[in-house]
């Protein structure tokens, strides 16, 4: 208990860095996915093209390396200067986008195919077709796969401790240079993460249960 | 322009792979007539009606609607669906929107109509179906002839110049076929265009104008219920009637 309390600020600042980087990332990934996820069952062949490139090469690539690419060698690209906060979100959207994108394809080939087109016959467009009606029941259908990658997502920030971002994975080298007990001071770190994942997995039980009923 | 036909098709021919499903189909149905197609399964009649706001595409032929043949995919489609009202077997209400929203949602995004007119209208077209107390429900809470009412509501929110039915009342439990079917008797009676793919031989009988008659995908007659009904005359024709008529 001594190793939390004597360390609280640092634990603070580790974990508010941890929760800014799941929050951007986590937007920013259910938002890439469902673009990505658009491309894949468009009926433009170049968007799928695309779409499935993009997949197979995150999708296969460890995370370490993505973020080592925007930590070290997107700088030496000297396109345009980001703060190590942006560019571990940007890995971290990146990476998680591509899973994201799976996992509700998987749901739009739930959603029968009358439902695409009732609201083609209505005079929806393909675009409006797909974030009014197949869309929303997509996601509706995947929600805890969905959940699961987001919880996998707020583990991944700790990797952003390389990077010099500020967060929970990077108290233990705070802690040992203090002289604290880093093997103690570990354990609280994974109730930290515990903690975070219950609001997740509530929402994710409110959701299904308040869709389920839609259906 | 009041002469030209509602819908008319001349020469369409469609193939799913080997099949020959519509084989030079020529229709014309006018303004205000009520067209019901009959045929065994398999006729090609339900392909008939879906090609008529390209659900599916023909592989030769013309179609046109209120004079306009239909556009390729794209905008220009949109805006003929938008004007070609159509009900489904399967209902297809949009499962995650309520009743209500489902009627309104093509006005508001379509039609881009304010939020108020098309809540007005849609609860106008509900209780015309007689479902407005059932507003504010999700379609799976709704039996088949309701949500085929809602269905039925959903289409005419568009203010359709024609209307295509392709087998609404199939999917229904016997009980619930009546409702649906006089829902769209009293359509048929206010002058709407339809045209209705259905094996429901008393609505032919009621409610139509004309009578097509298909048949592995050809157009074997073409005349008014009374003569359909008692003077077929063709040989598949007969043979239809002589097996639903009888059981």
């Amino acid at each position: 208990m001594n190793v939390l309390l004597d360390n609280i600020d640092l634990y603070a600042r580790g974990f508010l860095g941890t929760i800014e980087l799941f929050v951007v990332s986590a937007i920013g990934s259910l938002i890439l996915g469902a673009i990505l996820a658009a491309m894949r069952v468009s009926p433009v062949p170049i968007l799928r093209a695309f779409g499935t490139v993009y997949i197979n090469i995150l999708r296969n690539t460890p995370l370490t390396l993505v973020i080592f690419f925007f930590a070290f060698a997107y700088p030496r690209l000297e396109i345009y200067d980001l703060s190590y906060f942006t560019r571990a979100c940007i890995g971290l959207i990146l990476y998680t986008a591509a899973f994201v994108c799976e996992v509700i394809r998987s749901g739009v080939n739930t959603v029968p195919v009358g439902q695409a087109e009732a609201s083609r016959a209505l005079g929806f467009t393909f675009t409006q077709t797909l974030s009014q009606i197949v869309l929303p029941q997509a996601v509706r259908n995947v929600v805890p796969p969905l959940a699961n990658i987001q919880i996998a997502l707020l583990k991944n920030t700790t990797i952003a401790a390389g990077f010099s971002v500020t967060e929970a994975g990077g108290i233990y080298q705070a802690l040992s240079e203090r002289g604290a007990n880093v093997f103690v001071g570990l354990l609280w770190v994974a109730v930290g993460f515990l903690i975070l994942v219950v609001p997740l997995t509530l929402l994710q039980r409110n959701l299904d249960r308040r869709w389920s009923t839609a259906r | 322009m009041t002469d030209t036909p509602m819908i008319r098709m001349a020469a369409v021919d469609k193939h799913f792979g080997e099949l020959h499903v519509l084989k030079d189909v020529n229709l014309e149905v006018d303004r205000g007539q009520v067209v019901v197609v009959l045929g065994p399964s398999g006729s090609g009649k339900s392909t008939l009606c879906r090609t008529i706001n390209r659900l599916e595409p023909i592989d030769s032929g013309t179609i046109e609607v209120d004079g306009r043949a239909l556009p390729a995919e794209g905008k220009a489609l949109a805006g003929l669906r938008a004007d070609v009202g159509m009900v489904f077997q399967s209902f297809n209400l949009f499962a995650h929107k309520t009743v209500l929203e489902n009627v309104m949602l093509a006005p508001l995004k379509v039609r881009k109509q304010d939020k108020a007119a098309a809540e007005k209208n849609a609860v106008r077209l509900l209780e015309r179906v007689g479902i407005a107390n059932q507003k504010d429900k999700y379609p799976a809470q709704l039996s088949g002839g309701q949500q085929q009412r809602v269905a039925i509501a959903r289409a005419l929110a568009m203010d359709p110049k024609v209307m295509l039915f392709d087998e609404p009342t199939s999917a229904l439990d016997p009980e619930m076929v009546q409702e649906v079917l006089d829902v769209m008797t009293t359509l048929a009676k206010e002058g709407m265009t339809m045209l209705v793919v259905t094996h429901e031989m008393g609505f032919a009988r009621r409610a139509a104008h004309r009578v097509v008659f298909m048949a592995d995908g050809e157009i074997v007659e073409d005349s008014t219920p009374d003569d359909f009904f008692t003077n077929p005359s063709s040989d598949r024709a007969k043979d239809f009637l002589g097996k639903i008529l009888t059981h």
